[in-house]
């Protein structure tokens, strides 16, 4: 058996004697797309939240590239190379955008040599930039990006730090149309160098983007497979009949 | 002087590789240097030797400011507990002092408080060197240690603020209780000579001053260049999104100990400097009132810009005096009205109405 890039097995999390996981495995290869959907409080947001180290699991195992990452502090396990974006982007809004790309960059740098004044943009931060299509508000405090400009930062953010495993949460959440298909391309580039797991909620996005797909209920894997097995699985739609019923429509649809 | 980094957005000005505008380049290194000839040769020329040991009193509140703006106003940590390392400074100085004068034999008050032996704490203290370097080091010490202790814990906010407080309050108390370590209520003073120089004369005094004036203009330029440099960047995200950091692969904790320990060094060296200028440390003087009154004069002057925390010590401390030159206690009023109006209507205190004036 070769080594996944991500292992995770029999993993729960409990809040309150709620298991908002409840035996999660999951298996994530290496250089693979990978798309977690569920309704609400499925336990996605949770199991990212677990993976890289924000919340502490009641039991189970995640072994990312041979590492067990349970009760590692978050800036260890992204430091192991595994980088994460939030619901709603979090980016500095004191800070240019080229000075968030560059402190991203500069991560593995001791704190010593951080005391230098930056000089001129890195190239990693230049390329980041370029993919991201913000080159043009390079120089302009991060407050005044609007909402998908900031969800770009983030993951050029994430892009400089050369991370192994990208978990995405719910990158197109408030976008407009062009926002979403501007951040499917960026998404396809990425997949293309790096192992990424996106948490969606967007059942178009989904058919757009999505190759692999592994479906989240009641914190339990219900099932795996491509987009249209798994939205011809009648459990899967009697899942989503169960949500809401906008949901329901696009998971069946 | 526009150091801050908010200012980024003033103007669509043609900006330099770096991201800044050349009047912004320029500006802050002349208005620099304007006030280092005032200071250095204006101030010791044109003021009477009073004026002159007054100005230098502000000028060593105005490092320890300095040391305030770097933590709070980069950093977000709200310390009020700065006196304890002002005060290991100044004790430390005045220890030295002390023994100084006594010559090998007893300081004063220890004669007084039927103390038989010098207690094994002072001993060291005789020599100058290590005297100096315990008023930075063991502020240093103690910060490190604290922040290591507290940080990790993620206890910030109000309970950092609380919890320096709590340990300003303590430290007096200490000093107080132990009368015939410490001096008690009345601490170390009646001081004549410092490494060989009488206090008393004005041409000491116009050295110290000028000894004030030049180690804080270095401390400044050393905290600015810490400012700008990445690591100045991440202590602000630290400030601003500490959560977040920890997803970029930092540590808050280490970058907010450096930075607290960095500020409190600032805050021991600035009490010796004081005792020296001033002539005596108490209790009275690194307590829960001064600590927060010099966080008070950074919040009026600016506590995003390190200009303005310096800026803000001396304007208080000037006005403190003119003030309680003439009514005797107003001034707490006053200050407390300033504070409210500073934080209600201009929370970036002087400097960002200056700055916003100059944009």
């Amino acid at each position: 058996m070769t080594d996944a890039l991500l292992e995770i097995r029999g993993l729960r999390a409990v809040f309150d004697g709620f298991a908002a996981l409840d035996g999660v495995d999951l298996t994530v290869e290496e250089g693979e797309l990978r798309f977690l959907i569920g309704p609400n409080g499925a336990g996605k947001t949770t199991l990212i939240d677990v993976i890289t180290g924000l919340t502490r699991p009641a039991a189970g195992t995640v072994r990312f590239a041979g590492t067990d990452l349970v009760g590692r502090r978050e800036h260890e396990i992204v430091r192991l190379g595994v980088g994460r974006t939030f619901q709603t982007a979090v980016v500095f809004e004191e800070l240019t955008v080229v000075e968030n790309l560059d402190l991203a960059a500069s991560f593995r740098r001791p704190l010593w040599r951080l005391l230098r004044r930056r000089r001129g943009v890195d190239d990693a931060v230049r390329e980041a930039l370029a993919v991201t299509g913000l080159t043009e508000l390079a120089e302009r405090p991060a407050r005044v990006l609007s909402h998908g400009q900031r969800q770009w930062l983030e993951i050029g953010m994430l892009l400089v730090q050369r991370p192994r495993l990208l978990l995405l949460d719910e990158p197109v959440a408030g976008m407009s149309r062009d926002e979403r298909a501007r951040t499917g391309e960026l998404l396809t580039e990425i997949a293309r160098g790096h192992t990424v797991v996106v948490v969606e909620h967007d059942m178009e996005f989904l058919r757009r983007y999505a190759s692999r797909v592994t479906v989240l209920h009641e914190g339990r894997v219900l099932t795996e497979g491509s987009v249209d097995e798994v939205r011809a699985d009648p459990r899967v739609q009697a899942v989503y009949l169960g949500g809401t019923r906008e949901e329901a429509g696009d998971a069946v649809g | 002087m526009s150091i801050t980094t908010k200012d980024a957005t003033a103007g669509t000005a043609r900006r330099a590789p770096d991201g800044r505008g050349l009047r912004e380049r320029l500006g802050g290194p002349a208005v620099f240097c304007a006030v280092a000839v005032l200071a250095l040769v204006a101030a010791p020329l044109l003021l009477e030797p009073f004026r002159l040991n007054l100005l230098a009193k502000y000028l060593v509140y105005a490092i320890v400011a300095l040391g305030i703006g770097l933590a709070w106003g980069q950093g977000g940590m709200l310390t009020l507990g700065q006196g304890v390392f002002f005060g290991l400074g100044g004790y430390s100085m005045g220890m030295h002092l002390k023994l100084t004068e006594a010559q090998g034999g007893l300081p004063d008050f220890m004669v007084w408080s039927g103390v038989e032996e010098l207690p094994a704490l002072w001993v060291p203290f005789a020599d100058p060197v290590f005297a100096l370097a315990t008023a930075v080091l063991a502020p240093v010490a103690l910060a490190a240690l604290l922040g290591t202790l507290i940080f990790r814990q993620r206890v910030r906010g109000a309970y950092f603020a609380i919890l320096t407080q709590a340990l300003a309050a303590a430290f007096a108390i200490l000093l107080v209780g132990r009368q015939g370590l410490t001096g008690g209520t009345n601490g170390l003073t009646n001081f004549f000579e410092l490494f060989g120089h009488d206090l008393a004369s004005d041409s000491t005094q116009r050295g110290l001053y000028l000894v004030v004036a030049v180690v804080l203009g270095l401390l400044y330029l050393g905290a600015r260049h810490l400012v700008n440099s990445r690591f100045g960047r991440l202590l602000v995200a630290v400030r601003d999104g500490e959560d977040r950091v920890r997803f970029l692969g930092y540590d808050p904790a280490t970058v907010k100990t450096v930075t607290f320990a960095i500020s409190a060094g600032m805050a021991g060296l600035a009490g010796a400097l004081f005792v020296p200028v001033v002539g005596i440390i108490s209790p009275a003087l690194l307590g829960v009132v001064p600590s927060l009154e010099l966080v008070v004069a950074v919040a009026v002057g600016g506590r995003y810009a390190l200009a303005g925390a310096v800026l803000g010590a001396v304007v208080m401390g000037y006005a403190q005096t003119a003030f309680s030159e003439r009514f005797a206690d107003g001034w707490l009023y006053l200050q407390g009205a300033l504070f409210i109006l500073v934080m209600t209507l201009a929370p970036r205190g002087i400097a960002g109405l200056l700055s916003r004036r100059r944009a």
